[in-house]
């Protein structure tokens, strides 16, 4: 063991116990198990089929660059397209980190080691994720897909997932993160680092699918040199128990952009604390958070958005808007802006918070749609306004999602 | 086409409208006029159905059949329309992404209607959002040409309309108030006006005068148009009492 590595391991031991900011706390403990507890759900490999599609990956990989595939703690599969050899990498990590030392430069430096107990979990615990690296110029016109699934009851995923955009490349990453039908109890722990050097365009979905007793901590960092973009996407329309996840975008090049989406549904009795955090730090740098939530059944959501400026020339914008479905759910938006030793920067946010409005429903109800399609077209439109650069497929699985969400299926 | 029986309307805890008793045979267009807050918009919403309304006594007929229990869906679909003075703002839907659904449900195309109307720069934005008073007039009657309903509900087509659009309007309404008579299916509206410039464009077989909820007065639009504008609607009012007298 290396040095550095023994340092993380330490620092990780330390904040085993440390919760994390926000969200609420659980033990991840009753979730690690060293071995599989074979409690895999039945027809596995249809299954299996059906959960990664519910999470953009496409089995085919018709129109994709390139795949991994993680099932559990096990890596089924990297592969990257023929045609894009050369221009992109991927793949496991551990194997990525034997190959490459310098990757260790690079190992837990956008999100820290004990952070929480989460990221110490990670650390002390991890078992595969995914390094992906868009080498320099590389245009990659296909997306790049990830799924890592969870097939056991009871199970969890400590994943660690580096993704590089080398100087000048451009690329757009879709990441599924799903469970197989018939298993309704895990945890997740993803932390995903990302680095997008000088020039760089990245754009990051991640669409998460899990069930109705799954805990969720992704912790995601993204270092932006100058005239790169980061665009990160979130989709969250499936029940869930529990995501808490706030994750932190660096402007640190002149003129580095980076913007958030995040289109959140709360259903069952999920306890959703979403947001984002950007950090701008270079001299004309541009940020923006967008999240648009739908509070349904008895969901809790708490949506964040955090913009520090730090350099005069900075500009960004922060929108919240949630839209409460049931009488049982609850909602809370906490737009924040701090701006330190800037006082030229330029930072502004709106927030709401509101019902369906049930005028709208009739004026609709008044053309001729039932009371379910008008519920369905008003949800469809408000997941999606003001969102921009979400991917064609992003906008027809909310589309579809939210249409059978609406009318009473899944 | 409709018909109204002794209908009592609640809005809130206040009675809106009181004993509202009118016919409209199939092909006929009616006026309905009256000061403003006198119940007008009341009425043609609850017609409608639209839920700030609530029937508390009364029937509403629409081609033979009981309506005032049906959904305000059921009724578009059995054939009424809305073309309302202000509409909500709706930023979740497109001007377009509406029209496909309704050209899908209705069986009728929008694209050629869109051009007519002057909509296609609208069709991409959140329906009503920013529209000036011309547009969404507009875009009311472009979802009404799609939908092609055989009872049109239109509340004052033109107010806040510059000249141009009013020629227009009236056009559409013309077209959607006699389109079906080749295929002998006769449409029939009831419209609410404050300036009667909509008789420049179409014939009106009738007038009504709503006053504090209680229809007082009817007859030849036209010759109602000229009194008000002779003696206000205080006018009628005296007459009422004189006719009461």
């Amino acid at each position: 063991m290396r040095s550095s590595e023994k340092d993380l391991k330490e620092r990780a031991e330390k904040a085993l116990k440390k919760p994390a900011v926000y969200g609420d706390d659980f033990d991840p403990s009753r979730f690690i198990r060293e071995e599989s507890n074979g409690k895999t759900a039945p027809d596995l490999d249809q299954r299996l089929r059906e959960a990664a599609l519910m999470s953009g990956f496409d089995l085919e990989e018709k129109n994709r660059s390139g795949s991994y595939f993680q099932k559990n703690d096990q890596v089924l599969y990297e592969k990257v397209n023929q045609i894009y050899h050369g221009q992109v990498e991927i793949m496991a990590i551990e194997q990525a980190l034997e190959k490459y030392d310098w990757l260790w430069d690079y190992w837990w430096s956008a999100v820290a080691v004990d952070a929480d107990k989460y990221t110490a979990y990670t650390e002390l615990y991890q078992k595969g994720g995914y390094f992906i690296r868009i080498l320099p110029g590389a245009r990659i016109d296909q997306p790049i897909q990830s799924c890592l699934l969870m097939s056991e009851n009871q199970g969890s995923q400590r994943v660690h997932n580096i993704i590089i955009a080398e100087e000048g490349s451009r690329a757009e990453v879709i990441s599924g993160c799903t469970t197989v039908p018939k298993v309704d109890a895990g945890m997740h722990l993803g932390v995903s680092e990302f680095f997008i050097k000088k020039g760089a365009f990245l754009s990051f979905t991640m669409i998460h699918n899990w069930a109705e007793n799954f805990y969720i901590r992704p912790r995601t960092g993204a270092i932006v040199d100058e005239d790169a973009t980061f665009i990160n996407n979130y989709l969250l329309l499936n029940p869930v128990k529990s995501i808490q996840s706030n994750p932190r975008a660096i402007l640190r090049g002149k003129g580095a952009k980076s913007r958030f989406n995040s289109i959140i549904y709360g259903r069952g009795n999920a306890n959703l604390d979403l947001g984002s955090v950007i950090e701008l730090v270079g001299e004309d740098t541009r940020g923006e958070a967008i999240s648009r939530a739908a509070a349904g059944d008895r969901s809790q959501i708490t949506m964040r958005g955090k913009l520090l400026a730090r350099n005069d020339t900075a500009q960004a914008r922060l929108e919240c808007k949630g839209m409460l479905l049931s009488p049982e759910s609850t909602m809370q938006a906490i737009p924040e802006l701090e701006v330190k030793g800037a006082p030229q920067a330029d930072l502004n946010h709106e927030a709401a918070v509101g019902p369906i409005s049930r005028e709208a429903v009739e004026y609709l109800m008044a053309r001729g749609l039932n009371e379910e399609e008008a519920t369905s077209l008003l949800i469809q439109g408000f997941m999606k306004v003001g969102i921009s650069g979400l991917p064609k497929i992003l906008e027809q699985m909310v589309d579809e999602m939210v249409q059978t969400i609406s009318s009473g299926g899944l | 086409m409709l018909r109204v029986e002794h209908l009592t309307v609640q809005a809130g805890n206040q009675i809106i409208l009181e004993d509202i008793s009118f016919t409209i045979p199939p092909g006929q267009t009616h006026l309905l006029l009256g000061p403003n807050g006198s119940g007008k918009s009341t009425l043609l919403r609850a017609i409608m159905g639209l839920g700030e309304t609530k029937v508390v006594e009364g029937k509403i007929y629409f081609k033979g059949e009981d309506v005032t229990d049906l959904s305000l869906d059921e009724r578009a679909r059995l054939g009424m329309g809305i073309a309302m003075q202000k509409p909500p703002v709706l930023p979740e839907v497109t001007l377009q992404g509406l029209a496909e659904i309704l050209a899908e449900k209705f069986g009728n195309g929008w694209e050629t209607v869109a051009k007519e109307l002057n909509c296609e720069y609208l069709l991409n934005r959140g329906l009503n959002v920013m529209f000036s008073g011309g547009e969404s007039k507009r875009a009311e009657l472009f979802q009404l040409m799609i939908q092609r309903p055989q009872l049109l509900l239109v509340d004052e087509p033109e107010s806040g309309v510059d000249l141009e659009n009013i020629v227009l309007i009236g056009k559409v309404l013309k077209f959607l108030l006699k389109a079906e008579k080749i295929k002998e299916r006769e449409h029939s509206g009831l419209i609410i006006t404050h300036t009667g410039h909509i008789l420049n464009y179409i014939n009106a077989d009738k007038g009504y005068i709503l006053i504090k909820g209680r229809l007082v007065c009817e007859g030849n639009p036209r010759d109602l148009f000229e009194e008000i504008s002779k003696h206000g609607f205080e006018g009628c009012l005296e007459c009422v009492v004189q006719k009461r007298i």
